[in-house]
């Protein structure tokens, strides 16, 4: 009755799927012309200035890195928690973790004000700088998942895949912890300095990674002609409601400490009343489009069960991400520096104490979006070049692996004597 | 390529910044001697003593400013517009990208109604946030407290300016033209006040460009010096004076101090 | 034995290359003559050791003048400019990495693109 899980590359022959790296390739070909663009004119072009010195790229960037982290998870699932019905998952995963990752890197490095030295930021270090770190974890995340893959697809190496996870799991939380650390560390501004920065990134990563990828899995499926059953969809979507109400918990914790600090309230009226922008993409796009809404759909009965509810919902878990990560970074900086507590100012010539308008340039909005195009084509390419999905991913295909599970090994064993 | 050498010319800088400390001692001894022998003229001596030619900058001296805000004049901004003729920054009339070293604010309490008028420029702290992030190590403070960027290694990705509590630094928005040849800046890095340290180092004397345009306006609310220097002007007038810190709550012991705020 | 040969013919190829550059160097350098006229006709070192290290120089001194505040050394990029720097016929002080001036002939002839006038000013301040 045991079924193999047989991986196989997609066939990648059809004129969608050249219809579809030619689109890829142009965004991404689009992101470093509008990377060129803002370089050879100077950041001015954009809409990011003195005040609000990270911009939409930074939250494409930042997004992409947090979700790249979190696609990882269904693998850490399969092989550090021993749930082997992920375990036909744990490849794809891998690919889009590093996907993901280089995509948002790309973004990052190509709004650099110096992007032509990147060689220095590989070369010279200050290891004070959370930065620092952070150049470390992403490219080490990069290679030991890299490794994790070839464990996991190399027969003979497979035995090494387990440890090999763990380490890539540990290394995964670092690195989210890292990502959140940028601005949990950053002392000065009212909406950062706050420790929960690191936790809440993670748990920000297990949502939004699951969510790139189920969407990514039930399009990969469905475009290729291949069966995704039930039983397995479900499982990811009902860990995804987790993750949200897990995001919703951090965000009520930080938003709670904040308030009950008085020399927070100012930062707390802006985000959470008086932002704008801000508030209506806090409360629309993060906590009714980015969480209640999917929640709802992944748990009510009528559309508990529904292919499109879940892709819908996936989607809509994405967009809230984007605009979470908005509310974090730019949000953050439009509120201005309080240097002078207690004092009001009247006069300024560098706007100290207004909040900040930003209003992003199309080259910097060109820019963001192809690191998800980056991120996709790498996707796009490899499933067709390596085996990453198995050919089917049915319910008798996934049950008889999960079976496994069940079984202990003295159990399988002697099931397979029998058998012989 | 030329950057990998600045890496490792840092780390021999390191090397001899440990001399540094050592020759600092024994000439803290010698001043010490000197003291005991001629007071006074021995101090001034030791306070000219160093040869900019050869020998590093040492913590001996820290440099810093006072600034009496209720000397500072509401509407003027001589020190603004000396800032930017010194060190050549242009303005493009984008106020939102336009580099500025040091701004005016004024300020009104909130519950007495106290306005008051006063520049901010980088604090030059002593634990710099700005120098702590930055992942190359552009952001760096010299052992005579001015902190500075080195733009042969500044990447541009300004975390610094994300860093920094006071709002000191400006990102070089547009390429650079008619810089002064003692102000190199250009686009794509991060800038700010450098306490002028081109005129500083070529003599002790001098003051930066925005203390001097304030003292010719006659409004003299900038005292730059020496905050190591007992004998300084600035010493003086932080020994008689009351003085805070902008955001003193964050322990960052600035190298420029306010009055009358 | 095939792989002697062949490293054989590349080690042969390449003195012959660098042979040919260091030559053209030697006139394009000769020949060109974009010197002080304010300054004498020395420079801070031997031709052949500033041929060599200038970059090392003007690093080394760079590091120490912007880290450890040692001014007025003999080896500054400003002290480069202030001897080099040609006038056209108006009396106007040529860019030294214009065209064919001191900094740019030479480094282009050997196709290193150098930097430091993007935020080094390229002309010495008005002589007063």
């Amino acid at each position: 009755m045991m079924k193999i899980v047989d991986y196989v590359e997609i066939e990648g022959r059809s004129i969608g799927y050249w219809v579809l790296l030619a689109i890829l390739g142009a965004g991404a070909a689009a992101g470093l012309g509008a990377s060129y663009y803002m370089e050879h004119h100077g950041h001015w072009v954009t809409g990011m200035s003195n005040q609000i010195v990270w911009g939409t790229p930074h939250v494409f960037a930042v997004f992409l890195i947090v979700a790249a982290s979190g696609a990882l998870n269904v693998a850490s699932i399969a092989s550090v928690f021993n749930r082997v019905m992920y375990k036909p998952l744990s490849r794809f995963s891998g690919l889009l973790a590093i996907a993901l990752l280089i995509g948002g890197l790309a973004v990052l490095v190509l709004d650099l004000g110096r992007p032509d030295r990147l060689v220095v930021a590989m070369t010279s270090y200050n290891f004070k700088s959370i930065f620092t770190w952070n150049i470390f974890l992403y490219t080490g995340f990069v290679v030991i998942v890299a490794a994790y893959l070839w464990m996991m697809m190399e027969r003979r190496m497979n035995r090494y895949s387990k440890p090999v996870g763990m380490f890539a799991f540990v290394w995964r939380l670092a690195l989210t912890t890292g990502t959140g650390s940028i601005f949990g560390f950053l002392v000065a501004r009212q909406a950062f300095d706050a420790a929960v920065m690191g936790p809440m990134f993670v748990v920000m990563s297990f949502s939004y990674g699951l969510a790139f990828f189920i969407l990514l899995l039930m399009w990969t499926y469905h475009m290729s002609g291949r069966t995704l059953g039930d039983a397995i969809l479900l499982r990811l979507k009902n860990l995804l409601g987790v993750f949200i109400a897990g995001v919703l918990y951090f965000v009520l914790a930080y938003h709670l400490t904040n308030l009950y600090a008085a020399e927070h309230r100012g930062v707390e009226q802006f985000i959470l009343v008086s932002g704008g922008i801000y508030t209506q993409a806090f409360w629309i796009g993060v906590v009714m489009l980015g969480s209640i809404v999917p929640f709802l759909i992944f748990h009510l009965p009528s559309t508990e069960k529904s292919r499109l509810g879940i892709a819908v919902g996936s989607v809509l878990v994405i967009l809230g991400g984007i605009a979470h990560i908005f509310v974090i970074i730019v949000g953050g900086q439009a509120y201005p520096l309080v240097i002078f507590p207690g004092k009001e100012i009247i006069e300024s010539s560098f706007f100290d104490g207004q909040v900040a308008s930003y209003a992003p340039s199309l080259p910097e909005v060109i820019l963001g979006v192809s690191g998800i195009a980056i991120a996709l084509l790498l996707v796009s390419i490899a499933i067709k070049v390596l085996r990453f999905l198995p050919d089917s991913l049915a319910d008798d295909v996934v049950f008889s692996v999960g079976s496994d599970a069940v079984l202990g090994e003295e159990e399988k064993a002697a099931a397979s004597s029998a058998g012989a | 390529m030329s950057d990998n050498l600045t890496s490792v010319k840092q780390s021999k800088l390191t090397v001899s910044s440990n001399n540094v400390d050592r020759r600092g001692f024994l000439s803290s001894v010698s001043a010490i001697a000197a003291v005991t022998v001629a007071p006074g003229v021995a101090l001034v001596g030791f306070a000219e003593a160093r040869s900019v030619d050869k020998e590093p900058v040492t913590d001996a001296r820290r440099w810093g400013m006072l600034i009496d805000s209720s000397r500072c004049v509401r509407g003027c901004d001589a020190c603004v517009s000396a800032c930017g003729k010194e060190n050549g920054l242009a303005s493009y009339s984008r106020p939102q990208t336009d580099v500025q070293w040091v701004r005016k604010v004024t300020v009104r309490d909130t519950r007495t109604r106290r306005i008051t008028s006063l520049p901010v420029m980088c604090q030059h702290c002593q634990d710099p946030p700005c120098v702590d992030v930055c992942p190359t190590g552009a952001s760096f403070r010299r052992t005579d407290g001015i902190v500075l960027v080195d733009r042969h290694i500044c990447i541009g990705c300004r975390y610094c300016m994300m860093a920094c509590p006071y709002k000191a630094r400006s990102f070089a928005h547009e390429s650079a033209n008619n810089q002064k040849s003692h102000a190199p800046r250009g686009k794509g890095t991060v800038e700010a006040c450098t306490f002028c340290v081109h005129r500083v180092d070529e003599n002790s004397d001098r003051t930066p460009a925005c203390v001097e345009a304030c003292a010719a306006q006659g409004h003299g609310a900038m005292v730059f010096g020496d905050l190591n220097d007992p004998n300084s002007q600035l010493s003086k007038d932080l020994d008689k004076y009351s003085s805070t810190e902008l955001r003193g709550d964050m322990g960052l012991n600035p190298g420029v101090r306010y009055r009358n705020i | 034995m095939r792989k002697f040969w062949l490293f054989f013919v590349l080690a042969v190829v390449s003195t012959a290359v660098s042979g040919f550059v260091f030559a053209g160097q030697e006139n394009a350098l000769l020949s060109g003559g974009a010197v002080s006229k304010w300054k004498g006709d020395a420079c801070v070192e031997a031709t052949p050791v500033m041929r060599r290290e200038h970059m090392d120089f003007l690093l080394k001194q760079r590091d120490e003048t912007m880290r450890q505040g040692i001014r007025n050394g003999p080896y500054s990029l400003k002290g480069c400019i202030e001897c080099h720097a040609q006038e056209d016929e108006q009396g106007q002080e040529i860019p030294v990495n214009a065209s064919g001036q001191f900094c740019q002939e030479c480094h282009q002839y050997v196709a290193v693109s150098i930097d430091c006038f993007q935020c080094h000013v390229a002309t010495s301040e008005p002589r007063k």
